[in-house]
């Protein structure tokens, strides 16, 4: 069992490092020639006005709330359904009311209007 | 095991007996042959992609009538070598204001996220990277890592096209993998394991026909995590000019593009092992070999149809893409996942074809009730969107008088 996590660790490494390795070649490969036009911002060719990270629509904060609840309730799930082949009817009953809980946060949000994009 | 049957056993085997005949201990020759596979498979799938570069150019050509690469060797299959080639040249251009750690981590990471989902994935009986009991898991926290480096990428280019790419991924890409993340829930229900092994090998019966509206959702998702074609509101040219990656440069861009086209071969490689049985197929078992040329042609057919649908369709926009997740696809998810559990738990157990049909059945119930929901959803709001609507004149003239908004008959 261990070797297989020692196996991914090495995978990892070395998906890192490929990429790592073949930018790091092209780094010697290519023309170092920076001026101070050709390292400005590209903005249909005019400056930039005012810094560029700026605050800018609440709507993707709202769905990054609803990703987390969702995901942490699909993790949680993960057990159930490992396990589900040795559960009786009344354990994926109580599973059912675990994720009907959560479809009604899912319809309040509808009700609440989060769902829509103004 | 003979060569021809099982060839990567066989190699592997051979270079085992090599290394302790030339006196290697046998858990650093185990050590050596771990980073020699893990280094062919993640060089391999590399050097696949520029095959795959040329092949989504070609029939992308030939779906819009055109030829597509045609110049550089036979059916300008060297097209994309020329290419790389030419992009290992170009110079790095780093904007100013930039953060340097972030700007050149997130190419990194876009390129090393895809890579490492082929590390659980099953490619025959006897050859697979790691058999982890959390396969899927690890899918799910491997693809939201490829998502962080497009993020990174968007924040530290200091742009504001950029900017607005990278919040496009936290909308989108994100609320996408919840409906993947509940679908991949109901092969694991079936199998009773996380692994990938273990749910291809408990494939008898290929898990589309007894979830096909869990792999129909888990389709659609893996399409839009990759932001393809009626999804690519990331990348979108006319919009936001290629959002993320407008100022990288050089191999830094080249690294996101050749892990935007290797993703879509993965997704594809995801959903032929989750759902259309992987390496499984008469004869896999006994002729490991035959296995890969069963996964490959499975996954050459769902990638076809994802490039089909990514040539065909025009780019939804961003307030019907959330729409789209999080009213239909999410629910669609929950619903599926539910009857699932609900349906197989109460039908009896040890008959295979019974369960098969009660299961096909409540997902054609589910598939006709959703079918039937979004339609009247929608002639209610065209009935709300009568009385505003109306055949709009292009220019007036003088004399002509605007044309009253007509009254359709639904």
């Amino acid at each position: 069992m261990l070797h297989e996590w020692l196996y991914l660790v090495i995978f990892l490494t070395i998906s890192m490092f490929i990429p790592a390795a073949a930018i790091g070649a092209a780094a010697l490969l290519s023309p170092k020639k920076p001026s101070p036009l050709k390292n400005s911002i590209y903005e249909c060719g005019i400056e930039t006005v005012g810094p560029s990270r700026i605050q800018f629509k609440a709507q993707y904060y709202l769905y990054g709330l609803l990703f987390l609840i969702f995901d942490v309730e699909t993790v949680l799930l993960y057990p159930f359904a490992v396990a589900y082949n040795r559960l009786t009817l009344f354990a994926v009953l109580e599973a059912v009311l675990f994720v009907a809980i959560l479809a009604a946060a899912l319809v309040y949000a509808w009700r609440k209007g989060a769902l829509e994009w103004t | 095991m003979s060569f021809f049957a099982d060839p990567i056993t066989f190699i592997s085997n051979w270079l085992n007996s090599l290394l302790t005949n030339w006196g290697v201990p046998p858990g650093w020759a185990q050590f050596i042959l771990f980073i020699l596979g893990a280094g062919a498979l993640s060089l391999g799938a590399m050097v696949f992609t520029i095959f795959l570069i040329w092949l989504e150019r070609k029939l992308g050509g030939r779906f819009q009538d055109r030829i597509g690469p045609n110049r550089v060797g036979p059916w300008g299959i060297f097209q994309t070598i020329a290419d790389m080639l030419k992009i290992f040249t170009k110079e790095y251009i780093t904007p100013w204001g930039s953060d340097p750690v972030l700007f050149n981590l997130a190419p990194v990471l876009a390129m090393a996220a895809v890579l490492a989902v082929w590390a659980v994935i099953p490619l025959s009986s006897t050859v697979y990277g790691s058999n982890i009991q959390i396969g899927v898991l690890y899918i799910l926290a491997v693809g939201a890592l490829g998502e962080l480096g497009v993020i990174l990428a968007g924040f530290a280019s200091n742009n504001k096209y950029a900017l607005l790419g990278g919040f496009r991924v936290v909308a989108m890409l994100i609320s996408y993998e919840v409906p993947m993340a509940l679908t991949l829930l109901v092969p694991v229900m079936l199998t009773g394991s996380m692994g990938l092994n273990d749910i291809t090998s408990a494939q008898r019966v290929w898990f589309i026909w007894q979830a096909p509206v869990a792999a129909l959702v888990f389709f659609i998702a893996s399409i839009a995590e990759n932001s393809r074609a009626p999804f690519d509101l990331i990348e979108a040219d006319s919009e936001i000019v290629a959002g993320f990656n407008i100022e990288y440069s050089g191999l830094k861009f080249g690294m996101f593009y050749v892990a935007d086209f290797l993703h879509a071969f993965t997704a594809a490689l995801i959903f032929a092992s989750v759902f259309l049985g992987g390496w499984r197929g008469p004869g896999a078992e006994l002729y490991p070999a035959l296995g890969f040329l069963y996964l490959l042609i499975k996954t050459a057919i769902v990638y076809f149809i994802t490039i089909s649908i990514r040539f065909s369709l025009p780019r939804l926009r961003v307030d019907q893409v959330m729409a789209f997740n999080w009213k239909y696809l999410t629910p669609l998810a929950l619903v599926s996942l539910l009857v699932t559990a609900l349906v197989d738990k109460s039908l009896p157990a040890g008959q295979g074809w019974l369960r098969l049909g009660g299961l096909l059945l409540a997902n054609l119930v589910i598939f006709v009730v959703a079918d039937r929901l979004v339609s009247i959803y929608h002639r209610r709001k065209n009935q709300e969107r009568r009385v505003v609507s109306g055949p709009r004149p292009i220019a007036v003239t003088l004399r002509e008088k605007p044309a009253e908004p007509v009254e359709v008959e639904s």
